[in-house]
């Protein structure tokens, strides 16, 4: 920190010096350049890497659609849309796209549900918050495949837990792995066994944010606690659900890990009930050693993703906006009657529209090789 | 309540700091407020011993013998007796499960500790420095982190096998490298954290760029810096997909070992889950030591990691 001997200070107007740049040490020149290119120098290792094993795979996995790829035989000839065409021919393919579908509606819409309610428990005012906040996250460490394993053990057909107390309280024994909605069921209950704590939590943070005057007016107007929820809690998470539907979605749609890891074939059972696009083209690139075939899966998966993003971001808005309807100003109509507030004490100008840092924004880390689509 | 806010603005963010100032000022207004009944805690309580006994089942399932396993399809409350022997059992069972726990702690450890030195380079040029196209390229940063580059297998596959990399470790760890989304959280974090005036004061005491990075902006990132190494280690320990595929069955990492284990010994329970108890148990105890850290660093920045 302290070399002020050695080097004057770099000046920001030097550029504009009446002085010959001559006369500018050696060691000035370098702490110019150093000025400069510095920048750049600390950003290139993100993106020279990123190009390399993010950007130019997923651009390259078109040109590989388009070829006859065997895992073995490597680069075939030029075959056109024949992969795809191939491929939407396929029962399976459908199947896949449908169990995929089913899978993710029956893994986000109970969890984002139930994680609205924990995080409203959970920003009740409790003792021991560490605790519980701890508590719900703790499935977040467990690994997908080692959660896979244990649920389908608990899911097992003959003599899993669930099975067992269902025939305890007189019902028949679910085929949690022979039917197909059941093993959906299954699945989805991995998937959200893991994430809705860690939802719960973000939710938690966006609750937080609410200006709790707001509840207060509310409750001087005689709202009930249900209204609140429903006409201030909600609306104002808004920005925070629709990142996590958003973010829930490309991770959702990728699934792969869970029902891999459902039996122990890994082909998604005996007829495709819980065969996934993932596992699909995992599949078609690493069984049938075809991965021209595999790279038209992946292109077509991520155009389901673009249509499913979406598609939920504007259901989402469109839900979480009939709770309670904004007027002009960004004010929120809350009490029962729709008048406006009369006792909130700054009006328009207050954080009501301000999404603050704790909530949604700062983050979407779907990142393939570390981000949550990566199960 | 016995964190300060400044406190709490150096672990959590500047966000979770407000939101708790905000709070507290009206917690103190409202005395009575809205404290918890006894509805709150017994649904919470469920739901934490939801979270909790899935593990614990697989505990139990771990220190029983196969036989019974068979007798009791729901276990007491109590453990077996045997979860040494099926541990010894399993680690000496022929998918390399000590080489598999190895593998796992190098890749996690290299990419976390790449992922939080490239991206805080990243964000701190992003953040306090001024170039040309700086913000297109942040741009891009933010674009990437919706990017599903999952789907890029197929070509990655290809060039790890152009490298001779199939089999290798380096094939998982290349591409855990760097992540867009922590290039963006660092950026937010020292945005907020790192006041230009320090800086400015190493510069002009003739610290030349990298010595600043070094002395004051990679301390200032120290919070967010750990939060996302805590991120990015229980992302690649957790990670399956890649691996499985590239590295298969001679030199695999634990979830991959444990995909063999199933594969291999589907019949014997209590080998599996004593297997899923070695993979489990290191984060469990990182969740031990941090899971403060986990909590407020999702709470911060909505993390999707």
């Amino acid at each position: 920190m302290a070399t002020s001997t050695a080097s004057a200070p770099v000046t920001p107007g030097s550029v504009d010096d009446p002085r010959p740049p001559r006369k500018i040490g050696f060691r000035q020149q370098l702490g110019k350049w150093d000025v400069k290119l510095s920048p750049y120098l600390y950003i290139s290792p993100f993106f020279l890497l990123f190009a390399v094993v993010g950007l130019f795979p997923l651009i390259y996995t078109a040109w590989v659609s388009v070829h006859e790829w065997s895992l073995l035989g490597g680069q075939g000839e030029f075959v056109g849309m024949e992969n795809f065409q191939f491929i939407l021919g396929q029962p399976n393919f459908w199947k896949a796209l449908g169990n995929t579908f089913s899978i993710f509606v029956l893994s986000t819409v109970p969890q984002m549900i139930a994680a609205l309610i924990i995080a409203a428990m959970l920003d009740a005012n409790l003792r021991a918050k560490t605790f519980w906040r701890m508590g719900v996250l703790l499935p977040y460490v467990v690994a997908p495949v080692a959660v896979a394993l244990i649920f389908s053990k608990l899911f097992a057909d003959g003599s899993g837990v669930i099975n067992t107390l269902l025939g305890q309280i007189g019902i028949d024994p679910i085929g949690w792995h022979s039917q197909s909605l059941p093993s959906h069921i299954a699945i989805s209950t991995m998937v959200n066994f893991r994430w809705t704590g860690y939802n719960a939590l973000i939710f938690l943070a966006a609750m937080q944010a609410i200006p709790r005057d707001l509840y207060e007016a509310a409750t001087i107007d005689g709202a009930a606690r249900w209204r609140q929820f429903r006409s201030i809690t909600i609306p104002m998470l808004r920005p925070t659900v629709i990142f996590v539907v958003i973010t829930s979605t490309i991770g959702g749609l990728q699934i792969y890990d869970e029902p891999r890891m459902f039996d122990q074939a890994g082909k998604g059972g005996s007829s495709g009930q819980w065969l996934t696009l993932t596992l699909y083209l995992r599949d078609l690139g690493w069984r049938t050693n075809n991965l021209g075939r595999a790279a038209a899966v992946a292109w077509l998966l991520f155009l389901v993703i673009i249509v499913f993003a979406i598609l939920n971001f504007t259901l989402t808005r469109l839900i979480a906006s009939s709770g309670a309807k904004k007027d002009k100003k960004g004010q929120l109509r809350v009490s029962a009657s729709g008048a406006a507030i009369p006792s909130a004490p700054s009006p328009a100008s207050t954080p009501v529209v301000e999404t603050s840092p704790a909530t949604g924004e700062p983050g979407s880390g779907t990142d393939g090789t570390t981000g949550r689509t990566a199960r | 309540m016995s964190t300060s806010i400044p406190m709490l603005e150096q672990s959590a963010g500047r966000g979770a700091a407000r939101a708790a100032a905000r709070r507290r000022k009206h917690q103190t207004q409202t005395s009575e407020g809205r404290r918890a009944g006894w509805v709150t805690y017994t649904i919470l309580a469920i739901v934490v011993l939801g979270s909790a006994y899935p593990l614990y089942y697989s505990l139990q399932l771990a220190s029983s013998t196969a036989s019974q396993i068979a007798q009791n399809p729901i276990p007491g409350l109590g453990l077996g007796g045997n979860l040494l022997e099926n541990l010894q059992r399993v680690m000496d069972a022929n998918i390399n499960l000590p080489q598999a726990f190895v593998n796992s702690v190098i890749v996690a450890v290299v990419t976390s500790a790449s992922v939080v030195l490239f991206s805080t380079l990243a964000g701190f040029s992003f953040a306090k420095l001024r170039f040309r196209g700086r913000g297109p390229l942040l741009v891009f940063v933010i674009a990437t982190m919706a990017v599903p580059t999952q789907l890029g297998v197929v070509p990655l596959f290809i060039v790890m096998r152009e490298l001779g990399l199939v089999g290798n470790l380096l094939a998982v760890i290349l591409p855990g490298l760097v992540t867009a989304f922590g290039v963006f959280w660092m950026t937010q974090y020292l945005e907020s954290a790192l006041p230009y005036e320090l800086i400015e004061a190493a510069r002009v005491d003739g610290a030349s760029m990298i010595r600043t990075f070094w002395h004051i902006a990679l301390p200032a990132a120290r919070p967010a810096a750990a939060m996302l190494a805590l991120f990015t280690f229980i992302g690649s320990w957790t990670n399956f997909f890649w691996p499985s595929i590239v590295l298969g069955t001679q030199n695999p990492t634990l979830p991959v070992a444990l995909q063999l284990l199933q594969a291999s010994f589907f019949k014997d329970m209590s080998l599996i889950m004593a297997g899923v108890v070695i993979s489990v148990i290191p984060l469990l105890v990182l969740f031990v030591i941090a899971g403060r850290q986990l909590v407020a660093g999702i709470m911060a920045g909505a993390v999707k990691g």
